[in-house]
């Protein structure tokens, strides 16, 4: 690939592609940008007059929108812990040789083949719902109150299905890690008297710290974005207390009609991603360099 | 001190013995080589010392109590692995303070003896380096540091040298040997290099599938091998080894002359041959001789600049007083 010649066949031959993601990126991108200005209502599109920024202000100054831009945090944030955290256990668990331990890391690679549609809806009815669910009958067989997970504990009922579904993600990645990690250097820590819990501390835990960077890294890009969960879920209440903002984008969109406000309000959504990707990156990205 | 005892150590996985009941005397102070061919079972032997794996049976004593069952950190020995095993996320510094930090041991005592370590190994200027960014021969120095900052009883190798270059291999020899005449601790070191084991050692042990088949110093086993097999293990080139009507003549199933024990002549001799091939080291050359008496041609050592080529017709006299001759089982006749 080094010649003049090759380097321009490889720019003609790369072309299409490079054109068609530009498209496939820029039009819906310059649309949304274009439908945020103007005051397009779904129940009165003919008159689409232009607003200027009269759209975002709208959106902003929307008390359920700085509720959802914290449900949002905290949804990424609750999953990245708890998928980060039982990663590293599961992870450590299925490095063990024990009986079976192919089928059951197969099982535990399973919830990431659910559909987001069927995994809540399955957690929704079979295992939170407080009458026929699992939680709710073992509650109640024990002698306690059953939780009626999806209007006492909206937002943490979304993060345990989503933390469900991406649990496999992070403990697929973080094996990998861990099985990377020479016996030798585990030997040496053991023979200069460290004990498990400090070999995990100092030895297995820096060497999986690119693996974490990468599983929050991915995570983040994809957990800003859970919708589908929400919707047939909670969808998004009581009132707005699991609405995240891809949520509040949908019901601007298609329950009110406004896709002004909807526009800008994925405008917004757009920037605030790029600030949260920019801190991720500058946070720990510098762990990829070494 | 390091005086380390071997009682019937057994070692197998499953079915299979890699070790078969086996007894050893380590010395306190002693620099001891265990030898042998790849498989012999010497890194085992060397881990299942460090406790980094379980005897099967037997009893290991380290320093007059029994640590048969005591686990690594409780052995006082440091081991350095082929591998280094340094840890990568760790500058030199804290690499080698790793087994003080892990002992509890207080600021300053650590630093004093970290910066000590660092000053015998002249890794002074390296301090706060990764170890990513250091060379090989650098690496194996902090490796080593690791180990003598823990001033332990005694200190494993485990083929320390066979990931570095040519060069730099003689230089850690000569370094390791200097260490031992400075710290006088014990050292096992393994290898399968007999030149690192005749140039490093006070006592050789060479394995062969499990078994210990010689121990002495190297002088020893050089001048009286055991067997067949340690005369053929020790020394470079191999020992001519001889089987057939020769053997006869001396009432042994089979003779040994080294290369270097073996006359040259281009007039006359007690063997006729056929020069082969010839390896020139400049001080020395090493004829590869065609011969009747053997199938095998014979390595003789010539003068650096013995005068003849391939083909040419050669007489090989052995000293008499350096031939070794071995029984029907492969054991030296004395």
């Amino acid at each position: 690939m080094a010649t003049t010649h090759t380097k321009s066949a490889a720019r003609a031959m790369m072309a299409p592609s490079v054109i068609a993601l530009l498209i496939w990126m820029a039009v819906p991108l310059a649309m949304t940008l274009y439908y945020s200005t103007l005051g397009y209502s779904l129940y009165n599109p003919i008159s689409t007059p232009f607003v200027g920024f009269d759209n975002y202000s709208y959106f902003l100054s929307d008390p359920t929108f700085s509720a959802a831009l914290v449900n949002t945090l905290i949804l990424v944030v609750g999953v990245l812990c708890i998928t980060v955290g039982g990663g590293i256990l599961v992870a450590l668990l299925l490095d063990q040789d024990f009986y079976g331990v192919n089928v059951v890391r197969l099982l535990v690679i399973a919830p990431f083949f659910v559909m987001p549609t069927v995994a809540a809806l399955v957690w929704k009815n079979m295992m939170m719902n407080p009458v026929y669910g699992v939680i709710g009958q073992f509650l109640s067989s024990i002698g306690l109150q059953p939780i009626d997970w999806m209007t006492e504990v909206p937002l943490l009922s979304i993060i345990i299905i989503v933390a469900w579904q991406w649990l496999p993600f992070a403990t697929l990645i973080l094996l990998t890690a861990l099985q990377s990690l020479s016996s030798d250097q585990k030997e040496a820590a053991e023979m200069d008297g460290a004990g498990a819990l400090s070999i995990f501390w100092y030895i297995t835990l820096p060497h999986m710290s690119r693996a974490i960077t990468v599983v929050i890294l991915i995570q983040t890009i994809f957990l800003l974005s859970i919708f589908a969960e929400i919707l047939v879920t909670t969808n998004g209440g009581p009132g707005s207390q699991s609405t995240n903002l891809t949520y509040l984008v949908y019901q601007q969109a298609i329950s009110f009609g406004d896709v002004g406000a909807a526009s800008a309000g994925g405008i917004v959504a757009v920037i605030l991603a790029n600030i949260v990707a920019i801190f991720l990156v500058r946070l720990i990205g510098k762990n990829l360099d070494a | 001190m390091g005086a380390i005892r071997l009682e019937k150590v057994r070692k197998a996985f499953g079915e299979a013995v890699i070790i078969p009941e086996l007894d050893l005397d380590i010395k306190d102070g002693e620099f001891v080589v265990f030898v042998g061919p790849s498989g012999c079972g010497k890194s085992t032997l060397l881990r299942l010392i460090a406790g980094l794996e379980d005897v099967t049976s037997g009893d290991i004593t380290i320093d007059g109590t029994n640590a048969t069952e005591l686990p690594p950190a409780k052995r006082r020995l440091a081991m350095v692995f082929q591998s280094y095993a340094l840890y990568p996320h760790m500058s030199v510094r804290k690499n080698i303070a790793f087994p003080l930090k892990m002992a509890g041991m207080d600021k300053a005592e650590i630093d004093k003896r970290v910066s000590n370590a660092a000053k015998i190994l002249n890794l002074d200027n390296y301090i706060d380096r990764r170890p990513g960014q250091l060379s090989g021969g650098q690496r194996q120095r902090v490796a080593i540091g690791r180990a003598i900052v823990r001033e332990p009883a005694a200190f494993l190798f485990d083929e320390p040298l066979s990931n570095l270059d040519a060069a730099l291999r003689v230089g850690m020899r000569l370094e390791i040997s200097e260490l031992h005449q400075r710290l006088k601790t014990t050292m096992i070191y393994v290898t399968h290099d007999q030149v690192e084991a005749m140039t490093m050692a006070d006592k050789i042990v060479v394995l062969h599938a499990g078994h210990i088949e010689q121990v002495g110093s190297p002088l020893e086993l050089y001048s009286r091998p055991r067997n067949t097999f340690v005369a053929g293990f020790i020394g470079s080139p191999k020992m001519n080894l001889l089987t057939g009507a020769e053997a006869k003549k001396h009432d042994a199933a089979t003779i040994g002359v080294r290369p270097e024990h073996i006359a040259l002549s281009t007039s006359e001799g007690m063997w006729k041959g056929t020069v082969k091939v010839s390896e020139h080291l400049g001080s020395d050359t090493f004829l590869h001789v065609e011969t009747a008496l053997h199938p095998e041609p014979l390595t003789v050592r010539a003068d650096g600049e013995f005068p003849v080529h391939y083909g040419d017709t050669v007489y090989l006299t052995p000293q008499a007083d350096k031939i070794h001759r071995f029984d029907d089982k492969g054991l030296a006749i004395r």
